[in-house]
């Protein structure tokens, strides 16, 4: 069980220290950081784990960015859940692409760790205005 | 004349023998003049010459005696002597002599010309003049005359009597004298009547005819009384009393026209002269043209007289005028087709082409002038000229003789090869000939017509050529085509080869690119993260490393990014979104977002922007771009002084200008241009300690061609650098 206010941040990098690198920084800011280092890797602990975030690189091993996303994005569970594409890819039409496969933000690397958070904190506190009523719901069921 | 028949004269004779048969003494002249004065009587009593001989035959038998008697008559109508009237003779003894009047060897013939009597022997039949046997009985032949003895009267009988008594018994003289005269009375009276008989006959007949003819005829003396008419002429000139007074008036022009015309006739004109006469149809009231033939005629009894017959030639004159209207008409009709082959001669002469109108023969009829410089021998002619013309002749001659042996039309034509004659140049010809058919469908002749081909001829060699030529000129089009389709293929090749190798080098850059910024993101990631104490606090020294670490990292990414930019553009695949823009609000926005480093940089910065700046069509992104990058530029390389961002309006060309200036180091003339180049940052003293990567100004540039505009600079060393945009008013993707 994770604390109420801490938020799971699932990072699907193929490279080992840029993974290293934000989980030391995501740790440091607070957050439970959970880890992949490839998109059927980065899709399975996302439906086991089902985190609050997933930052995803595009380009990784045995199932790539795009396609883990968009299976994130049709599966019911972890549809929800807010997608970060993070990529050093540089070019508009990757952006698209990413967008297209069902990403909610996009970064490009590099990325300096602090501008991750900022990128994510933004994008949990528009989620957690979008899910506070469902949250209230539950609540008033229960 | 009518003479008794022979037999008749016997029979009586010799009855009246039989019935009384005297016995006298012929040779004494014994014989009364009562007798003679009664038979004189009988004589005048007789108009026949036959009666009057027998008369005188019995006479000479009962009142002379005589044994036998013959009168014989020269009958000129027979012209034969023939007998009348006979005395004492048998049956047997009348024979009928008669000889020829025309046989003087004859003995009786001889005798009726001879004055005295003359003695025969044998019998009257056949009398002959010497004495022939012994007791041959002898006659004595008295020629009968009409004038007794006159030697100029002839005479017209012979009396044969015997026995042999003339000399002595003038009794017989006497008798043969008044029957001689008797008979040629007799003879006379006979014939003046028949000449009167046939005379009246004649004038009978001469009427008729002359009244047969339809020809007036008109007999006049001198004086012009008129002696004979016939009846056209009477119909012409003879008026009666009952006839109507239009007639008569005809009739009397008549007469004063036809006596006009003998007159002027006897007083001008030679004898026997024709001329024509006007006279008026006295029934019709037409008019009668006659020609008039009048001949002067002189008789011994009845003097001078003319003669004029008249011939009616009103047809005669109608056909001659008509003849004449024929003839003129046949004149006109000469004349004109005179002038109808004057004008076809004209026509054939006009014509430029060789035309000759030949005989069926093949002989040359006609032929217009373009033709007889082939077919006649010129005037100073050589030699070769005239046989040059035999062999266009025969040439001629035998394709025209084809017209008959090869072609069953009427038309023939094909080429002949002729010669100039005086040239001596070949003139190769296509005749064209014609067979001209008369009415009666009649070959009468075959024009033909010459088509000179030399031109032709010519043209079709040109054509020929031009033909050549242009077939070597379509071979060469048709290889260069080939070569440009090869050299096509190869720069097709080429191009593809290029844009694989573009798209390879855009490949490789993106690669490179993503490769960097992978690591290039864990080192600034870790940088970030020592820097803010992630790892724990640091001493002042390690934290100024890190910032340098930092800031060569962020320098690292910008040439990252700008390598990235170039090849974007290189490639073509550098997005260009325009849209409608205001140029002052873009540069405040550009002014606020470098205001940090303005504020960092001490210097003073203005903006003048002109209030009739317009707004224009472009791509704010890429506008903004280039405003960065000279303002960075500014402040980098201005130590101290001022920098100026301006904006104005350029109505020719419709450009806005975007002046970014400042008093910094400048640039050397000599790398005014380097400076756009990739990596060509100007190499001199003054740039050294500055920071740069060297693809910012080729950047602005590429970026201000894709925007259709122009980046230009004007520069001094150590007095400043003045950057303009110039901007298309309505601007333009690339």
């Amino acid at each position: 069980m994770k604390e109420p206010k801490t938020k799971l941040i699932l990072v699907v990098d193929d490279v080992a220290d840029n993974r290293d690198m934000y989980a030391q920084f995501l740790s440091y800011k607070g957050f439970q950081v959970a880890l992949a280092g490839d998109g059927q890797e980065g899709f399975d602990k996302a439906l086991q784990l089902l985190p609050d975030l997933i930052v995803m690189d595009l380009s990784l091993p045995v199932m790539d960015g795009w396609e883990a996303i968009r299976q994130l994005k049709r599966n019911q569970s972890t549809k929800p859940i807010p997608v970060i594409a993070l990529t050093a890819h540089a070019q508009e039409d990757v952006a698209g692409g990413a967008r297209e496969a069902g990403c909610d933000g996009f970064l490009t690397k590099p990325c300096p760790p602090d501008e991750l958070v900022k990128k994510i904190i933004a994008m949990l506190e528009l989620k957690q205005e979008e899910v506070q009523p469902r949250a209230a719901r539950q609540l008033g069921v229960q | 004349m009518n003479y008794l028949p022979m037999s008749a004269i016997e029979s009586r004779g010799s009855r009246t023998a039989r019935a009384a048969p005297p016995k006298i003494n012929p040779k004494i002249n014994r014989v009364s003049t009562e007798s003679k004065l009664a038979l004189t009587e009988s004589l005048l009593m007789s108009v026949e010459v036959s009666e009057c001989a027998r008369l005188c035959m019995e006479w000479l038998g009962k009142h002379i005696g005589v044994d036998k008697a013959l009168c014989l008559i020269a009958d000129s109508s027979q012209n034969r002597l023939i007998p009348l009237a006979h005395w004492g003779m048998s049956p047997v003894e009348i024979q009928e002599p008669s000889p020829e009047l025309d046989d003087q060897r004859h003995p009786l013939v001889a005798a009726m010309a001879k004055k005295h009597p003359v003695t025969f022997y044998g019998n009257f039949t056949n009398p002959h003049n010497h004495a022939g046997r012994t007791g041959e009985s002898r006659f004595e032949a008295i020629s009968l005359r009409g004038a007794g003895e006159d030697d100029n009267v002839a005479g017209v009988g012979v009396l044969l009597v015997s026995p042999i008594i003339s000399r002595t018994n003038a009794d017989l003289r006497w008798l043969a004298d008044i029957l001689g005269r008797v008979m040629w009375l007799r003879f006379r009276t006979h014939s003046l009547a028949e000449v009167e008989r046939v005379l009246r006959r004649e004038r009978g007949l001469l009427y008729n005819i002359v009244n047969t003819v339809h020809d007036p005829i008109i007999l006049t003396d001198t004086e012009g009384r008129l002696i004979i008419s016939n009846k056209a002429a009477e119909l012409l000139f003879g008026s009666r009393e009952e006839e109507s007074e239009g007639r008569r008036r005809a009739v009397a022009l008549n007469n004063t026209f036809l006596s006009a015309a003998l007159s002027r006739r006897a007083l001008e004109e030679p004898a026997s002269l024709s001329r024509e006469l006007l006279l008026v149809d006295p029934v019709e009231g037409s008019d009668l043209f006659f020609e008039l033939s009048s001949t002067e005629f002189s008789d011994v009894h009845e003097g001078t007289g003319v003669v004029a017959i008249l011939r009616n030639v009103s047809d005669l004159h109608r056909t001659t005028q008509e003849l004449e209207e024929n003839y003129r008409k046949l004149r006109t009709a000469e004349a004109e087709v005179r002038s109808e082959r004057d004008r076809l001669d004209l026509i054939i002469s006009s014509v430029a082409e060789p035309i000759l109108v030949t005989d069926p023969e093949g002989k040359i009829l006609m032929m217009n002038d373009p033709a007889e410089r082939l077919f006649t021998v010129p005037p100073s002619s050589t030699p070769e000229a005239a046989q040059t013309v035999r062999a266009n002749d025969a040439n001629f001659s035998s394709f025209v003789s084809n017209l008959f042996f090869l072609s069953e039309g009427r038309q023939h034509h094909g080429g002949i090869s002729l010669v100039d004659p005086e040239k001596g140049t070949p003139v190769p010809v296509e005749a064209f000939s014609a067979k001209i058919i008369s009415q009666q469908g009649e070959l009468i002749g075959i024009a033909t017509i010459l088509h000179d081909q030399s031109e032709a001829i010519e043209k079709a060699r040109l054509y020929e050529q031009l033909q050549r030529v242009s077939e070597a000129l379509e071979e060469k089009v048709r290889e260069a085509t080939a070569e440009l389709v090869r050299q096509n293929e190869v720069l097709r090749r080429q191009h593809m080869e290029l844009q694989r190798a573009s798209a390879l080098k855009s490949q490789f850059l993106a690669s490179v690119s993503h490769e960097l910024r992978t690591p290039l993101n864990s080192i600034i990631g870790y940088t970030r993260i020592l820097l803010q104490g992630v790892s724990g606090s640091l001493n002042p020294q390690q934290l100024g490393n890190l910032a340098r670490l930092d800031a060569n990292a962020g320098h690292l990414l910008s040439l990252i990014n700008q390598l990235l930019d170039i090849t974007r553009i290189e490639a073509g695949k550098m997005p260009v979104n325009l849209v409608r823009i205001s140029i002052s609000k873009l540069i405040a926005e550009v002014m606020s977002e470098v205001e940090p480093l303005i504020l960092q940089a001490k210097l003073e910065v203005t903006t003048e922007v002109t209030s009739d700046l317009p707004e224009v069509v472009s791509d704010p992104e890429k506008i903004k771009q280039i405003m960065l990058n000279l303002l960075m530029n500014a402040l980098k390389y201005t130590p101290a002084g001022w920098v100026r961002v301006s904006a104005a309006y350029v109505p020719r060309p419709d450009q806005i200008a975007i002046t970014v200036a400042d008093s910094g180091i400048g640039i050397a003339e000599s790398d005014q241009e380097k400076i756009f180049e990739d990596f060509g940052r100007a190499d001199n003293s003054v740039a050294k300690g500055y920071a740069g990567v060297g693809l910012g100004l080729a950047i602005c540039r590429r970026l201000s061609a894709l925007l259709g505009g122009k980046m230009t600079v004007t520069s001094k060393p150590r007095q400043g650098s003045s950057f303009t945009l110039a901007l298309p008013r309505s601007g333009r993707g690339q």
